[in-house]
C-alpha cells in the first residue's frame, strides 16, 4: 500500500463544489475509493445523497465515467455493463487486454433496502463488479427516515422517541453478513481507517467475481453530531466493536477480523456524542444502553467465532 | 431561430443556453464541479500554520472537499474557495497549530 505522500501525487478524480453538508462522509469514501483503484472506473449510482448532490445539472464532480439510474437497480445496471465490456471485448471494439473496473456507489437505503433484490442477483451471477455500501443508517437524502440500517433505538423522523415507543424497536440488519452467504468477496470498513479501506478496495477490484464492500459513514446532519466530528464518530465506531473491520473471502469460508481494539470501549462512548441517541441517557431508559450493549457484544462474539473457525 | 438566439446572446451575456445547445439525454458535460464556489458556505475557517505542518497529509486524505492543496507530497494552502469550513482537518490533526479553526468564513 502507498504512502499518502505517494497517493498525494496521484489526481482525485472526484472534485470539490459538490452539494454534500459540511463534514459529509461520502466525498471522503468516494476519495479513498478512487486513490485505490489502478485507473479510472466506470461509476454506477442509485439515487442517494451522493448522487443527488455531485452531478447536479450542468455540473458533476466526477471525472470518471459515470451513470445515475433509479433507486433500485443500481446493481442491475452495473451488472449490464459489465456483461458489455465482456461483449465488445468479443467484438474488439474495447481492448481486450485492459481492465474495466465498475464500481457502484450506493447509500444504506438503496442497497439495505430498495436496491437490495438486484443487489441480491449481482452477487449471486457473480458479476466483477464492487459495490461499496456508505453506510450512513438512514435515508438522509429524504430527510432521516429509518432504514434497515438503522441502529437500535436511534431516533429517526419515521422512529419517534416518547412515551409509546423510544426510537427504533429493531436491530439493524447486517448486510455484510447476507453479502457473504452468496460466496462474493465481503467486507466491513470504516472511512477513518483509509489504509484498511484502500486495501480492501484494491483487492476487490482485482478479485475475479462480485465483491462488496460495507463503509461506515457517520453522517453529522442526521446523527446530530458537531460537522467536524465526522471522522472521530467512525473510529469510535470501531474501538466499541460496533461496526467491526473484517473482511470474508473464500466463498464464505474465511472470515478474517482487521482490527481488535485493544480495549474494547463500553458502547456508551459510541452514543453519547450523538444527539440520535439522547434519550438513551435520560431517567429509566437505562435498558436501551444494555439492550444495545448485548447486541454489539452478540455480534463481535459471533464474529469471533467466525475468525477463529476459519483459522483452524 | 438560431438567429434569434445570436442576436440574444449579444445582447445578453449571461443567457441561459437554450434547447438545442443543452446535450441530449441530460448527459453531464462539465470537468468537475469546482467553478460552483462552496466557499461562501462557511462559518467557520482554518488556519494553516506552515511553521508548525509536518505535511503528514491526514487532513488531505480526509477532506471532503479537496480543498487542501498539495504539491509533491508537501501541503501548500487551503482551496478557499471550496472549503465549508467543517473542521476535519483541524479535529484530525496531530500537531497543535498547525491547523486551527477561527469563527467566521471570511479570510
Amino acid at each position: 500500500m502507498a504512502s499518502l505522500r505517494e497517493l498525494s501525487q496521484k489526481e482525485v478524480l472526484f472534485t470539490g463544489g459538490h452539494r454534500l453538508c459540511a463534514g459529509c462522509p461520502a466525498p471522503i469514501v468516494v476519495k479513498q475509493a478512487l486513490l485505490a483503484a489502478p485507473r479510472a472506473p466506470i461509476i454506477v449510482q442509485p439515487t442517494c445523497c451522493l448522487e443527488i448532490s455531485s452531478a447536479v445539472f450542468p455540473y458533476t464532480a466526477w471525472k470518471t465515467p459515470y451513470y445515475h439510474n433509479a433507486f433500485e437497480n443500481a446493481a442491475a445496471v452495473a451488472s449490464g455493463i459489465e456483461a458489455a465490456v465482456k461483449a465488445l471485448k468479443k467484438r474488439g471494439k474495447l481492448d481486450a487486454g485492459k481492465d474495466y473496473y465498475i464500481i457502484c456507489i450506493g447509500g444504506d437505503g438503496g442497497t439495505y433496502d430498495i436496491g437490495f433484490q438486484a443487489l441480491s442477483g449481482m452477487l449471486e451471477r457473480g458479476h466483477r463488479v464492487l459495490y461499496i455500501c456508505y453506510d450512513n443508517g438512514a435515508y438522509m437524502n429524504t430527510g432521516i427516515q429509518r432504514s434497515g440500517a438503522t441502529p437500535y433505538g436511534a431516533w429517526t423522523t419515521t422512529s419517534h422517541v416518547g412515551e409509546a415507543q423510544k426510537g427504533k424497536q429493531q436491530h439493524r440488519k447486517d448486510l455484510a453478513w447476507i453479502a457473504a452467504a452468496h460466496g462474493a468477496y465481503v467486507a466491513n470498513a470504516s472511512l477513518h481507517n483509509w489504509r484498511d479501506f484502500m486495501r480492501k478496495v484494491e483487492k476487490a477490484l482485482n478479485y475475479e467475481g462480485s465483491s462488496f464492500i460495507n463503509i461506515q459513514a457517520p453522517c453529522p446532519r442526521g446523527w446530530r453530531f458537531p460537522e467536524n466530528m465526522t471522522v472521530e464518530i467512525a473510529r469510535l465506531g470501531t474501538e466499541t466493536c460496533f461496526y467491526p473491520l473484517f473482511e470474508v473471502e473464500d466463498r464464505g469460508q474465511k472470515w478474517v477480523i482487521n482490527y481488535t481494539p485493544k480495549n474494547k470501549l463500553p458502547i456508551t462512548e459510541y452514543l453519547k456524542p450523538q444527539g440520535r441517541f439522547a434519550h438513551f441517557f435520560q431517567k429509566d431508559n437505562e435498558y436501551l444502553i444494555e439492550e444495545f450493549q448485548a447486541e454489539v457484544d452478540r455480534r463481535w462474539e459471533h464474529l469471533q467465532r467466525l475468525a477463529k473457525m476459519s483459522a483452524e | 431561430m438560431v438567429q434569434i438566439n445570436n442576436a440574444i446572446r449579444k445582447l445578453d451575456k449571461g443567457a441561459l443556453p437554450v434547447w438545442y445547445e443543452i446535450p441530449l439525454g441530460g448527459t453531464l458535460v462539465s470537468e468537475g464541479s469546482t467553478e460552483y464556489k462552496t466557499g461562501g458556505w462557511r462559518t467557520k475557517r482554518p488556519i494553516w500554520d506552515p511553521e508548525d505542518c509536518s505535511h503528514c497529509l491526514i487532513c488531505w486524505i480526509y477532506c471532503p472537499e479537496m480543498a487542501i492543496q498539495v504539491k509533491d507530497g508537501k501541503i501548500t494552502g487551503i482551496d478557499t474557495t471550496l472549503c465549508k469550513g467543517c473542521g476535519i482537518c483541524a479535529q484530525e490533526c496531530p500537531r497543535d497549530k498547525a491547523m486551527t479553526m477561527a469563527e467566521g468564513g471570511d479570510y
